[in-house]
């Protein structure tokens, strides 16, 4: 063996802090992971059922109130004129901006071969997939007529019409749509592998049959792992740019209107970056209590959450910078009515919004440029908690602030929610969290088939080094 | 370790890939075909209170459709004529006939007649028959030849696609009124009719609107 092959050795096996803590075996990964799952029902925590008897009944809560919503109309939420674009538009933007993370941390960071992505990839890619279930009710059910919701795809009718393809709100169906179809294709690429796993595991018949359909006769041959990767690589390549794609077509719902305070060229990069920001907060949020309810500490370590945060910080920023150059481009444009709707924002009958918006996007964040509060956990679950607070304002601010003071002073109003407004939107989360318990009882919740591929034994010179280290 | 699933079923992705495309297009076709106006609405003939003869009064008598219809000109409705337009004539024709009996009955206490309405449009959609008439469209374009239905019966979709088709083309559907007037229910395009058209296009300056606004106001 040359030397230069003797060093790189060296540098890997030893070199290099493992990303996974607890010196752990190929097996005992299999283990830890799959024993979550294998759980017989009756042996489910009791935390879980209680979780889950909560979270549904806020999805049935949510679902009754649909149910008038749909019998009585929209006049149930508190939509007025001039603000025609409410809650539920701010709660579709709210969770398709969180549905970002996973794509990111599942296609971008794959790409840029960020090994920590593993621990936190396939429950950052459900979460995303379940955000995007809940964000794509909204503008189906915000469209009063739900029975028609289909007329905003492009199908052939007896009225000779198609939806209006200059409009960023058909783009918005496409946008979401292809989002999903990607995010959940790819979700279930990286899933394949670990059903196999479980079916193999699985001992009873039912269990065999249903992880052995879904894993779809994958045997972990050479060959299926070589198509595999090639696969999830495409998979990568073709959802890297939906990361960018998705929230800037969101943005133009907002972008191409002539609405003072919407009508800017910055709110494509702006919302993709709030995106990514709000998104990861709530991985955050959910990987800091599901690490503790399921002791995964080892797999989800501080030097994780680390990162997280650092994203975090450098997009919170982002955010920071893009409110700051709105007031800036406000001022600088010299057009009085954006600059009437700024001031009015910060200083007008919405700032406590306004004030909370900054106070969780910008200030929040801003602590994460000390080590101390990075790794410290308790800290970065209510700073998570606060920043979606804070994003959820985001979309409030812009929605409702600049539609409430439109051009014709006599027409301003105060927009007051409804219980309807309310309710509907904790129930989205109630619908959220529902799907993610799910996941969390039938799936593996860690890729375990890459998490295996990041410790140190998966260097195929692992065990060479060790001999030499005996001899 | 054993396989889980025998042989045949490597069968079953295909057969279930080929059954759900099959079955779709079925949905598909069968809403396609009986779910349009074409199918639902098309042979509309609602039974009326009074055996009253379009085949007789506009086809072999040869009346106008404005003698009864009178505001069709004027106004977007076309009236349904009251008693009093029916009693003009059957005071004198006919004044004893069995048939008859309700329209008398309805002259004598003021009742009218509750006659059922064939043609209808959403409540969500404004149509103007003045304007249509003055454009030059025939009451046959949309109605059909009411001069030989004994029975008036609906005759086209009346959907918002059908509105449409002529909307965007209406060429086939001008008449030039100095010639032929716009009740003839045997007009048939003549064979310059694309000149003719075109030229009454540009003098009637004719801009069907295809906007939203335009029927849903």
């Amino acid at each position: 063996m040359s030397t230069v092959d003797d060093n790189t050795t060296k540098s890997i096996a030893s070199g290099c802090k493992p990303l996974i803590a607890g010196n752990p075996t190929f097996s005992s990964i299999t283990q830890r992971i799959t024993e979550i799952v294998e759980l017989e029902v009756k042996k489910t925590p009791k935390a879980w059922f209680i979780a889950f008897s909560i979270t549904s009944t806020m999805t049935m809560i949510m679902s009754a109130m649909i149910g008038w919503l749909l019998w009585e109309g929209t006049g149930v939420w508190g939509l007025q004129n001039p603000a025609g674009w409410g809650w539920a538009i701010v709660n579709f933007v709210f969770w398709v901006g969180i549905g970002h993370a996973g794509t990111l941390i599942s296609a971008i960071l794959f790409l840029f071969r960020q090994k920590w992505r593993t621990s936190i990839n396939r429950f950052a890619e459900a979460m995303t997939i379940f955000a995007v279930i809940c964000a794509g009710m909204f503008p189906g059910i915000h469209v009063g007529r739900a029975w028609v919701a289909y007329w905003m795809f492009p199908l052939p009718n007896q009225m000779s019409m198609w939806p209006n393809f200059r409009s960023p709100l058909l783009w918005d169906v496409f946008a979401v749509g292809t989002y999903f179809t990607v995010s959940c294709l790819f979700w279930y690429v990286g899933l394949i592998p670990d059903l196999a796993t479980l079916r193999d595991r699985a001992t009873n018949k039912i269990r065999k049959i249903i992880y052995g359909i879904f894993s779809l006769g994958w045997r972990g041959g050479n060959r299926q792992w070589q198509h595999y990767e090639k696969a999830y690589l495409i998979l990568a390549g073709i959802a890297t740019p939906l990361v960018l794609s998705v929230h800037t077509v969101v943005s133009f719902d907002f972008a191409v209107g002539v609405v003072p305070g919407w009508h800017t060229t910055i709110f494509p990069p702006y919302f993709v970056a709030g995106a990514i920001f709000s998104g990861f907060a709530m991985v955050m949020t959910l990987a800091v209590i599901a690490r503790k309810i399921y002791n995964l500490e080892d797999f989800i370590t501080l030097n994780h959450l680390e990162c997280m945060n650092k994203i975090m910080l450098v997009t919170g920023t982002m955010v920071g910078y893009a409110y700051a150059c709105e007031f800036f481009i406000a001022w600088y444009g010299g057009n009085i009515y954006e600059q009437s709707i700024f001031i009015n924002r910060a200083k007008g009958p919405y700032s406590w919004a306004y004030w909370t918006m900054v106070t969780c996007n910008v200030i929040v964040p801003q602590l994460f440029w000390f080590k101390k509060f990075r790794r410290n956990v308790p800290w970065m679950f209510v700073a998570s908690i606060l920043i979606n607070v804070g994003m959820w304002f985001e979309r409030f601010v812009i929605t409702v602030t600049s539609l409430s003071q439109d051009f014709l002073p006599s027409s301003w109003d105060y927009f007051v929610p409804t219980i309807f407004d309310i309710g509907i939107f904790i129930g989205s989360f109630g619908l959220f969290l529902t799907l993610f318990l799910l996941f969390l009882r039938f799936l593996p919740m860690i890729a375990i088939a890459e998490v295996k591929g990041v410790i140190p034994q998966a260097d195929p010179h692992y065990y060479e080094h060790h001999d030499e280290e005996k001899h | 370790m054993s396989q889980i699933f025998p042989k045949w079923t490597n069968f079953l992705p295909i057969a279930i890939i080929a059954g759900l495309i099959g079955s779709g297009s079925f949905a598909v076709g069968v809403i396609w075909y009986f779910g349009s106006p074409k199918f639902l609405d098309v042979g509309y003939r609602p039974k009326q209170p009074v055996p009253f003869s379009h085949r007789l009064h506009a086809g072999e008598l040869g009346m106008d459709c404005r003698y009864c219809h009178a505001s069709v000109e004027r106004s977007y409705e076309a009236n349904i004529p009251p008693t009093q337009t029916c009693m003009n004539c059957h005071a004198m024709v006919l004044p004893e006939s069995e048939k008859l009996q309700p329209i008398r009955e309805s002259f004598k206490t003021g009742n009218p007649i509750k006659w059922v309405r064939v043609h209808k449009i959403a409540e969500y959609a404004y149509f103007d028959h003045s304007v249509h008439l003055r454009a030059g469209v025939g009451c046959a374009s949309c109605h059909g030849k009411i001069n030989e239905m004994e029975i008036v019966e609906q005759k086209k979709p009346l959907s918002m696609g059908w509105c449409l088709d002529c909307h965007r083309n209406p060429v086939q559907h001008l008449r030039d009124l100095s010639n032929v007037s716009v009740t003839d229910m045997d007009w048939v395009p003549p064979s310059n009719q694309s000149e003719l058209a075109t030229r009454l296009i540009n003098e009637k300056k004719l801009n069907p609107p295809e906007d939203c606004s335009a029927c849903h106001r």
